[in-house]
């Protein structure tokens, strides 16, 4: 069946010129579209030197986007690993309040949340009856309420990650650590989580490059001068909104370009994991 | 008169509406080699399972070493005796179950450095004899994945080892083996039976069991049917049902 498919693509090629290789054919059309999105520049006679001025002071707004993204994803690792251990736990207090931490988490919006931390919370501060002692509990900096909505957040998300990798170590393992004496909290941090990384790292590093992007939420309430806020108060002020966010657009691209060959990286070395042992001496 | 390493007391299991086991009660003296045997679903792997506790007995009391727990309800002592149990008792499983992650002579000393507080040093040098012991001092510092099966359930035996138990079980150690690997681990566990450990053996390994054990014990519907000298048993059982599966396993 094969021949006669390549028979057939045989046929129309000799009155054809040579077909491109599936590679240059994706690699052109990858370059067509920049090109037209340049031409779209250019048509609409948009103003790369108001553009050329203001990236410096856009692109230093990475700054705030990655503090939010490491703090965010500081936070969320020990909220997913402690949420998946609550979800796999035997009492039901424990599982019942990772599962309401997952489900509300997961169930309300990013943007809602944002704003409930960094405008709800200080209300409550200032009802009669609540004692001042809670206030710096209540009331945050607004980086501090990002990273706090960011982590949070996706701490619940990633909390099924951990708990898949911590389910996909074969029960064999958790017997073994047991028939030797080791304690449960043992066997978990000796045994299980070790092995578990393997399978946890692919997925948080792609959950890490989603909140890149979603940080800019967080610019949305107005005082925190990640990319997108900066671009956006900029585009606004000078009346240039697509140049602004088409820089804030490239630089997110870009960020996220060199996050996803890092996390390639690491996926191919998790991936190779044992395997490459074997390469040494077999 | 010796006390018995381990005393197994009308022991029951029952998962749900199946019962398992129902009374069994054994008595393993030291340096005793007992080879239990029977179909599969008999319950002989469930007793063995049950003697550390990886399975929880609904009823009945199991002593190890002087160790003594009744069971079928908890009590505050009940985690300590269990590890104490499972430290005096080594297990070894059909599906070897090293740690993937760790090597050879990590796997050997994991447990005495994290349980027992060792010293890695002191851990480590007995670790070098036993791997000498069962034949692969040159695997100290391999992964798992790269040994063959047999490699990987003589390593599973030193690693049970190092926590210098004073009994073995061994679950169907040779069922997930392909058949010229079988007797490497065989020729460790009966250079072990001649050292004088006491050991449980879950085995249908005929050959095995009349060379080494003392005793063998026929499983049959959750209970011990018979009991003997592997000689007789295997040339004389009693019951039709023993003799049944001899027939069809020799």
């Amino acid at each position: 069946m094969a021949e006669a498919a390549v028979g057939g693509v045989r046929k129309t090629d000799t009155a054809r010129p040579p077909r491109l290789s599936f590679t240059s054919k994706k690699y052109l059309t990858y370059g067509v579209i920049v090109i037209m999105g340049i031409l779209v520049v250019l048509v609409f006679q948009f103003d790369l030197s108001f553009m050329r001025e203001w990236l410096p002071y856009i692109a230093r707004g990475t700054w705030f986007t990655l503090i939010l993204c490491f703090g965010g994803i500081a936070l969320a690792i020990p909220l997913a690993l402690l949420g998946a251990l609550g979800r796999l736990s035997r009492s039901g207090v424990l599982n019942g309040i990772a599962n309401f931490y997952t489900s509300f988490f997961r169930g309300t919006p990013l943007l809602v949340q944002i704003y409930f931390i960094y405008f709800a919370f200080p209300q409550l501060a200032f009802k009669p009856g609540v004692p001042d002692f809670l206030e710096p509990f209540l009331v945050y900096d607004v980086i501090f309420a990002g990273i706090l909505a960011l982590g949070l957040n996706y701490g619940a998300y990633m909390t099924e990650i951990f708990r898949g990798g911590i389910q996909s170590i074969g029960h064999g393992q958790v017997e073994a650590a047991h028939a030797l004496g080791m304690s449960a909290g043992q066997t978990m941090r000796r045994v299980v989580l070790p092995q578990a990384v393997r399978v946890i790292i692919p997925p948080t590093g792609n959950d890490f490059i989603a909140m890149l992007k979603d940080s800019s939420l967080v610019g949305v309430v107005g005082t925190v001068q990640e990319l997108f806020n900066r671009a956006q108060v900029v585009g606004k002020a000078e009346s240039r909104a697509f140049e602004t966010l088409a820089i804030a657009a490239l630089i997110y691209w870009f960020l996220t370009g060199v996050f996803s060959f890092f996390q390639g990286k690491l996926e191919k070395r998790y991936a190779r994991g044992h395997v490459r042992e074997e390469a040494h001496d077999g | 008169m010796t006390a018995d390493l381990i005393r197994v007391e009308n022991l029951e299991k029952h998962f749900g509406e199946l019962k398992v086991l129902k009374d069994v009660s054994l008595n393993v003296k030291p340096k005793e080699v007992v080879v239990i045997f029977g179909r599969s679903g008999s319950g002989k792997s469930t007793l063995l399972r049950c003697i550390n506790f990886l399975e929880e007995p609904t009823g009945g009391c199991i002593e190890v070493d002087g160790t003594r727990m009744e069971c079928g309800y908890a009590d505050r002592a009940r985690k300590a005796n269990v590890r104490e149990i499972r430290m005096k008792a080594g297990m070894v499983f059909q599906e070897f179950n090293l740690f993937p992650h760790l090597t050879v002579m990590e796997n050997l000393i994991e447990a005495p450095v994290t349980v027992k507080g060792e010293s890695k040093k002191e851990a480590t040098e007995r670790g070098k004899e036993l791997l000498d012991k069962v034949g692969l001092s040159e695997k100290a510092e391999q992964y798992p994945i790269r040994l063959s099966g047999g490699q990987k359930q003589r390593v599973a035996i030193a690693r049970a080892l190092n926590m210098r138990p004073k009994i073995m079980l061994f679950d169907e150690p040779t069922s997930a083996l392909d058949p010229e690997l079988i007797g490497e681990v065989l020729t460790v566990m009966k250079k072990l039976a001649e050292e004088g450990m006491t050991m449980m053996v879950v085995s249908h390994e005929m050959g095995f069991a009349r060379e080494v054990a003392d005793r063998m014990c026929f499983f049959d519907d959750g209970v011990i049917l018979e009991e003997g000298p592997p000689d007789t048993m295997i040339k004389s059982p009693r019951h039709e049902r023993t003799r049944r599966f001899l027939e069809a396993v020799l």
